[in-house]
């Protein structure tokens, strides 16, 4: 990590003397990513995703070496616009691939409209109006929103599992909200219910979830708990621990690897939980076996498979360097080929065929999985269904799907 | 006295340092000769955060009250921009012309921060920083959870600065030379304030409270008037950075940034007023160029250490260091320093501000 910080630093140097002739056979990329703050962890695995794309490519795109320069912000939309203001600004990246949280999304592609001859492309951010709403011509997000991952559990909770009235409890911002309207969309449309005294937001990094727990009623079926990293270790463990019995089904970073991977008890409390999202640790095919080996090898100390994050920000750079080969690098033109290069690409990831809308949101395959116990006896997310080329309004016509309003507390209403 | 000598015609010009031409002019012409970037996300931030850290230094330095609600303060303001002008987030944003928005939410600013000095006045030292810091604590989960009047977790985006005379505000130019006249200003009015009766006898307040209220003087009102002037400081550079950023959430008034600002100011040194700006520019580059310098996982450290070699090596912050360097080096026969507080009043050489 260190020799590769040194060369960036020493290309540096060298471009800063030489001037433009060396320039020219140079693209910058920036990538932005929360290496600071709550989602520290996260955003290191989003650049693992960066680093492998770039690897993958030899830094080269369309005969141009590719120059990396990274960004941090620490999850809030202020330190993500100065940060990708510095990169564009200063650093004059071409090219910027990031950020990773909902909110920070949101912002970036506001700024991205004041700055057209940059190209923006998603890390991981997830929030649905990144795109849905007033997007940003020169925005790309080449991975799914926080709706489309939980595309087909509404319908298998209501179908499969039975359920018909649960509690919703998530973390109250942009993207737990676009998570619980995902989920709660469909199931409400085949007659589930999730009344609104039994929805409970708390704040990002709450640890005290008792009084929550004493409030859930007991007339539900399940909950949907929407919450990340130690916010869900912490609720399952206290969960567990007031002798809880209603079944859960998770959000898309409430089941995965940084919580199962989780010391305790709640193991066996959150077997069979369902859970959708873009990643699923055991998908049994080539490709993704293939990228989790090769994440694997190159970053022993990473996850025990790579996160969402590596994914959505490996894909997001691969696109970028794919559209680049297509023009040859040239990015004369302010980036305009560049572009339209990106709303045509159609290419194979990991985890299935990606293009884009006419917004320049994701189309891709979605994982609906199922905690298991796996053969080493860890807990692992079996693959149950892939739900093929989920487009981000959950199959209904644009104008319509606009009806359904903006993801917030109460919507979908499901009284 | 000393406040007639200083400002009479005659002594105006030639008491002023040839250093503070040569960084006005410096200033005024700083634009010229860089980036956009280095404009506005370095020059005009430093001054935006420099500001705010100097409404503390006000209050720190002269009156002996470490706040740690100034940040809190500066985002009121900034909520009651984003709340009673325009937002683009269909909550709130009353609509109300510009400059009636900006001088209710500097006023509105001024009065939450003498409510706060009402409530910590009585205090002294480590308690008077606790409570403030509660306040600001407050005040983010407050903004947190609220969303009828705060939107919660997400605050407010598209706040705009007015359009006038054809210049658009957030322009790096523009926008930078506002702040520096804002800051200049500030900078000024502290200066002029320290040595006026109110400044004196707040810093003799600050000396010795007993004595005051034994000659007669309302410790408590005073202390409570020098929060509304820094109020207003803190809450102009609060509608600056609104500006700046064109939004605002919980996470811009969160107990981090509170941090920052407390670090802004004792790292620029609480000595003389212009500390504080020191202290953001420093902070400024090395929040924005710290990453390019080492690995990307390690550059806090790097933030980090910087302070702490500030504050081993001169515990009265940056400015203490060029003074102390300035000791060392063959002496000039001038003796205006404008450090030499025993003239110009400001904290004493060996008050307790100065740890050496």
């Amino acid at each position: 990590m260190l020799s590769f910080s040194k060369k960036t630093l020493a290309t540096a140097a060298i471009l800063s003397l030489t001037g433009t002739a060396i320039a020219q056979d140079t693209i910058k990329m920036g990538a932005l990513a929360t290496l600071e703050g709550a989602f520290t962890v996260l955003g290191e695995d989003g650049m693992r995703g960066v680093q492998m794309a770039l690897e993958e490519f030899g830094h080269q795109a369309g005969g141009k070496r590719i120059e990396l320069i990274t960004g941090s912000s620490d999850a809030s939309p202020d330190s993500a616009i100065r940060a990708a203001r510095k990169l564009v600004e200063q650093d004059r990246v071409q090219v910027l691939v990031g950020p990773l949280s909902g909110s920070e999304g949101l912002a970036v592609k506001d700024y991205a409209k004041t700055q057209p001859k940059v190209t923006f492309l998603n890390g991981t951010s997830a929030a649905q109006d990144t795109t849905l709403r007033n997007p940003a011509e020169n925005f790309f997000r080449f991975s799914t929103d926080g709706a489309q991952w939980m595309a087909g559990l509404g319908e298998y909770v209501y179908k499969e599992k039975g359920y018909r009235s649960v509690a919703v409890l998530a973390e109250d911002y942009s993207f737990p909200y676009t998570q619980v309207f995902g989920f709660l969309e469909p199931f409400c449309r085949l007659g589930g219910k999730a009344p609104g005294d039994a929805r409970f937001w708390v704040p990002i990094g709450n640890k005290d979830y008792s009084s929550v727990i004493a409030a859930l009623p007991d007339d539900v079926d399940a909950i949907y708990v929407a919450l990340g990293g130690a916010d869900a270790v912490n609720f399952l463990t206290q969960y567990e621990q007031a002798g809880g019995g209603l079944p859960l089904i998770g959000g898309s970073i409430t089941v995965d690897q940084s919580v199962l991977g989780a010391k305790g008890r709640t193991r066996d409390f959150v077997i069979g939980t369902p859970s959708g999202g873009p990643v699923s640790d055991t998908w049994d095919n080539p490709r993704w076996n293939q990228f989790v080996a090769a994440y694997k090898k190159r970053f022993p100390d990473g996850f025990p498979s790579p996160s969402l994050f590596a994914h959505g920000y490996y894909i997001n750079t691969k696109a970028a360097l794919l559209a680049l080969n297509q023009i040859g690098g040239d990015l004369s033109d302010d980036g305009a080929r560049f572009r339209a290069a990106l709303s045509k690409l159609e290419f194979e990831t990991p985890t299935g065929m990606v293009k884009v809308d006419a917004r320049r949101q994701a189309i891709a395959d979605i994982f609906l999985t199922e905690v298991i116990e796996g053969p080493e006896g860890n807990l692992v997310n079996k693959t149950i269904k892939v739900i093929p080329q989920v487009n981000q309004t959950l199959g209904v016509p644009y104008d319509q799907f606009l009806q359904y309003g903006q993801v917030s507390r109460e919507n979908p209403s499901c009284e | 006295m000393g406040k007639r000598r200083i400002f009479s015609a005659t002594s105006l010009i030639s008491d002023i340092h040839p250093a503070v031409f040569m960084t006005a002019a410096f200033l005024l012409f700083y634009p010229s000769f860089v980036s956009d970037f280095f404009v506005f996300q370095i020059g005009a931030y430093s001054l935006i955060l420099g500001t705010i850290a100097l409404s503390l230094m006000m209050l720190a330095g002269y009156g002996g009250m470490v706040s740690l609600a100034q940040l809190t303060v500066a985002g009121l303001a900034g909520y009651l921009v984003a709340i009673l002008g325009t937002n683009s987030m269909e909550v709130m944003g009353l609509g109300w012309p510009w400059w009636l928005t900006v001088i209710t939410a500097v006023l509105g600013a001024a009065f939450f921060s003498a409510f706060i000095g009402a409530i910590s006045s009585r205090t002294q030292g480590i308690y008077t920083i606790m409570i403030t810091l509660a306040i600001g604590v407050a005040f983010f989960y407050f903004v947190r959870q609220n969303y009828a009047l705060f939107n919660g977790f997400t605050g407010f985006a598209g706040v705009e600065p007015p359009v006038l005379w054809g210049v658009y505000w957030r322009n790096p130019a523009p926008f930078y030379y506002l702040s520096l006249l804002v800051a200049s200003g500030f900078l000024w009015a502290v200066l002029y304030g320290a040595r006026s009766t109110f400044g004196l006898s707040l810093q003799a307040i600050r000396d010795n409270p007993r004595r005051m209220q034994a000659l007669g003087y309302n410790v408590i009102r005073h202390r409570i008037t020098a929060y509304f002037f820094s109020g207003i400081i803190a809450g102009t550079a609060g509608v600056l950075l609104v500006w700046f950023n064109g939004r605002i959430s919980p996470g811009s008034v969160g107990v981090d940034v509170i941090i920052d600002i407390l670090v802004i100011a004792v790292v620029g040194g609480l000595r003389h007023p212009v500390g504080p700006f020191l202290g953001a520019v420093l902070f400024v580059l090395l929040e924005n160029f710290a990453i390019d310098l080492i690995d990307r996982e390690r550059f806090n450290t790097v933030i980090g250490l910087v302070f702490l070699l500030v504050v081993v090596f001169s515990p009265d912050g940056i400015l203490g260091l060029w003074h102390r360097i300035r000791t060392k080096l063959p002496t000039r026969t001038s003796n205006r320093s404008k450090f030499d507080h025993s003239k110009q009043g400001g904290p004493p050489a060996d008050g307790p501000l100065e740890i050496s």
